[in-house]
């Protein structure tokens, strides 16, 4: 994965199939402790004690498919890479929270990369899902489709002009707190 | 700065412009967004494909997503379902193919042969 947004992107995915209403995403950056902290959580089916201790192995997947998953693995390996760690906890029937810390000023830190585009996608492909966004820096930034869908009525969060909106809404909010994509 | 209050002006001009019309059953397109697709590039291609669509106000034609379709080092995927006819499926699509296969394909019903998966197969062995 190339950047911070993709990952968020794939690990969103993980929610989505994990049948949940309600995804919370939180980014934070924190100076003082050199630290980026994001944190994906659900409502979902959740994991069960078993599945959450095999779910870093890039041969654990829930797809039958094929037996690798890779998700996981790579995100683990972008906050190890910087000295950071990745968390997760979950139970059935609850849903799951992954937290990912990594080292800020480190080297090895992917960038941001387009945050306002992973949101959006996620927002207009998943209309029935909602997605709560915090980004905070010095300031903060949110966004909630629980808050769009009630200002918008019987207008489909699909509608092309509603679209454009949600784009430049969080491209402006995300700018505003973190300064651009290039961090 | 934009605000709340921009989204409640275009939901009103909005409303008045809804049809009540029932839903056709209208061409699909599905992009592979798993970790492969997204890895290879599908979200500039899905919102590329979004763009395209609603800017043309193809409003039969939803574009969706889809798991991984299995051949992980042929994305970013795209699948065109047309009702009564087979399935197209693009592969290693980038955001600048997204114009022709809307025009040629979606629109005109054209399938872009060069983009497809069986081309692909027959021209790169």
């Amino acid at each position: 994965m190339r950047d911070i947004s993709l990952h968020i992107l794939d690990i969103s995915e993980n929610s989505i199939r994990a049948g949940s209403s309600l995804v919370r995403i939180d980014m934070n950056i924190d100076k003082a402790k050199d630290e980026l902290a994001i944190v994906i959580e659900d409502n979902g089916s959740g994991m069960s004690k078993e599945m959450l201790e095999r779910v870093k192995s890039p041969f654990t997947t829930s797809r039958t498919t094929r037996k690798v998953g890779l998700g996981i693995p790579l995100f683990v390996a972008s906050c190890e890479n910087t000295g950071g760690r990745l968390n997760i906890d979950s139970e059935p029937g609850k849903g799951t929270k992954l937290t990912a810390r990594l080292k800020f000023a480190h080297i090895d830190r992917p960038p941001l990369g387009d945050i306002a585009e992973t949101i959006a996608t996620l927002t207009i492909l998943n209309p029935a899902i909602d997605f709560a966004f915090t980004a905070r820096y010095d300031e903060a930034f949110e966004y909630d489709t629980r808050q769009l869908k009630a200002t918008l009525g019987d207008v489909p969060i699909t509608n092309p002009d509603v679209m454009v909106f949600i784009r430049e809404y969080l491209q402006e909010g995300i700018k505003q707190v973190f300064g651009g994509n290039e961090i | 700065m934009k605000s709340l209050q921009e989204l409640e002006a275009i939901r009103n001009k909005t409303l008045s412009q809804i049809d009540i019309r029932k839903k056709s059953e209208g061409t699909r397109i599905v992009v592979g967004m798993a970790t492969c697709g997204i890895a290879a590039g599908a979200r500039p291609v899905l919102t590329a494909l979004v763009e395209e669509v609603a800017k043309r106000n193809l409003s039969d034609v939803t574009v969706s997503q889809t798991g991984c379709i299995g051949a992980c080092r042929l994305e970013p995927m795209v699948e065109v379902y047309t009702p009564g006819k087979d399935k197209v499926t693009y592969v290693k699509v980038s955001p600048d193919m997204v114009g022709r296969i809307v025009a040629e394909h979606i629109v005109n019903g054209n399938p872009v042969t060069e983009y497809t998966i069986g081309y692909h197969e027959e021209n790169t062995k």
